[in-house]
């Protein structure tokens, strides 16, 4: 019903843009980028208005409430971040220190945290299925968007004065820095600069306080092209894939100290997530 | 555990490894490296190897804002040392091949294919020809690039060498080094240094 609705809006939303902005591209070449990015936000800002992420969030919020696992318990007592069953806001504090594994944890793996510790699932099983597909939904990510759209229009106010934070974000940094593989690719290499494009995908410079926040606050996100909600660590996971680096792996130690770095970035941030992308 | 272990290896580095110049929250490549390796597993073609640098990714890490002078010297001629250049002497191949070659991004990802031959995907970051809107920015613009330099020998050679390995000329571009590198065969190489020279290829019209 309303899913069939929203694709119809896509549809139109497609139709209009190959049939005005390619044309009129290539005849006011000189213009073309600037008209590109704002048919293209107009696009956003079209697909916005009915966001299939509200299945996911949905999802989350049953599987929230729901006793599982071993210990035959729900999330209602999981400690995001402003204390036991708190969900409200709790996005916006993350990632942080957490005295109980005494590590910094990002929401994805503070969640496999709590299967593990209050709902007695093994490590490897609560991690087992993070990026979901039409055949097997994970449950990771409709956890993601429950929690994530409790944070919806808040302010990002992540702490970061723990030693153990500090020490995060600058392996973090460094990260971000480190170029290698075949391409000699790092994250500085496409979120370095200013108004750096690939092909016509604008790229934001993740060094920057306003682009940091525009970024970050816009994960997760339901991508229209893979028809599923994805999270921040999926974000990174195929930003490496396409840097020709090795699989980061789904809650590493690299990946919250990284996710670390960028959150600070853009701490002040109003959150805006699950968002819908291309 | 193995995990463990490492991390607090990294720990006990930071301490020491304030790097100069960078920031006071910086740390050396080679701490966060022991976590990054600990965090990356192999999958298809792209091992965790790949985290390694050799001493340009090192230098261009360590620098990512202002590369001083002597280090950038130190790795264009470390890179030049290492060009190799056709040994037919012929530098130009097949523009129409070169083309295929600047559309495609495949290659050296977890999710292809080794067997398949890798593209250049040039037009990520490079506007080539009229005809083509869809370019990035991150290099210079490459339309007329023959029309503005000629096809004498010398521009050939300086076309091939950048495509070749462009740390050579410019140290710590954007570029990737794709002859270096293994990213595009001999072959290929011509057939892109055609494109952007040749008088009939769409990049000179």
């Amino acid at each position: 019903m309303q899913h069939s609705k929203w694709l119809l809006a896509v549809a139109m939303v497609a139709a209009s843009l190959t049939g005005t902005v390619v044309p009129s591209m290539s005849s006011a070449q000189t213009n073309s980028g600037e008209a590109t990015v704002k048919e293209i936000e107009k696009y956003r800002q079209a697909l916005g208005d009915g966001n299939p992420a509200e299945l996911w969030e949905a999802r989350g919020e049953e599987m929230w409430k729901q006793k599982r696992g071993p210990k035959n318990a729900s999330f209602e007592q999981c400690d995001i971040g402003l204390g036991p069953g708190k969900v409200k806001g709790a996005y916006a504090v993350l990632p942080k220190y957490f005295a109980d594994t005494d590590k910094v944890e990002d929401l994805e793996s503070r969640l496999v945290t709590c299967m593990v510790m209050l709902q007695g699932i093994r490590y490897d099983a609560a991690r087992k299925n993070p990026f979901g597909s039409p055949e097997q939904k994970s449950d990771i990510e409709a956890l993601v968007a429950y929690v994530t759209a409790e944070s919806r229009g808040m302010k990002m106010n992540i702490g970061g004065n723990h030693p153990k934070e500090k020490e995060a974000y600058a392996i973090g940094k460094a990260m971000f820095f480190h170029r290698g593989g075949p391409h000699d690719f790092g994250c500085v290499t496409c979120h370095g600069a200013d108004n750096q494009r690939i092909r016509l995908q604008d790229l934001p410079n993740l060094t920057k306080k306003e682009q940091a926040q525009r970024a970050y606050t816009s994960w997760p996100a339901y991508r229209v092209s893979q028809g599923e909600v994805r999270t921040f660590q999926w974000r990174l996971f195929d930003c490496f894939r396409q840097q020709r680096f090795p699989e980061l792996e789904f809650t590493s130690q690299g990946s919250i100290a990284l996710t670390t770095y960028l959150a600070k970035n853009a701490n002040g941030g109003v959150l805006s997530a699950p968002s819908i992308k291309r | 555990m193995k995990t463990t272990q490492l991390a607090s290896l990294a720990v006990a580095g930071l301490a020491a490894s304030v790097v100069v110049g960078v920031g006071a929250q910086t740390i050396k490549p080679t701490q966060a490296e022991i976590v990054m390796k600990a965090s990356f597993k192999d999958r298809g073609q792209a091992k965790v190897d790949r985290l390694s640098q050799d001493e340009t990714q090192r230098l261009c890490s360590q620098y990512p804002q202002k590369l001083p002078k002597e280090i950038g010297k130190k790795i264009e001629s470390l890179n030049m040392k290492s060009m190799k250049y056709p040994t037919d002497g012929n530098l130009l191949g097949d523009w129409k091949e070169g083309e295929k070659i600047a559309q495609s991004g495949v290659g050296k990802q977890f999710s292809d294919n080794p067997a398949n031959p890798s593209g250049g995907n040039c037009y990520a970051c490079h506007q080539l020809t009229k005809e083509e809107i869809s370019y990035g920015n991150i290099g210079p613009s490459l339309y007329n690039y023959g029309k503005l330099r000629g096809n004498s020998e010398a521009i050939q050679k300086y076309t091939y060498g950048k495509i070749y390995n462009a740390d050579a000329y410019s140290a710590c571009t954007n570029m990737p080094r794709f002859g270096h590198s293994g990213i595009l065969t001999e072959q290929q190489i011509k057939h892109v240094t055609a494109l952007l020279l040749d008088p009939n290829s769409p990049v000179n019209k």
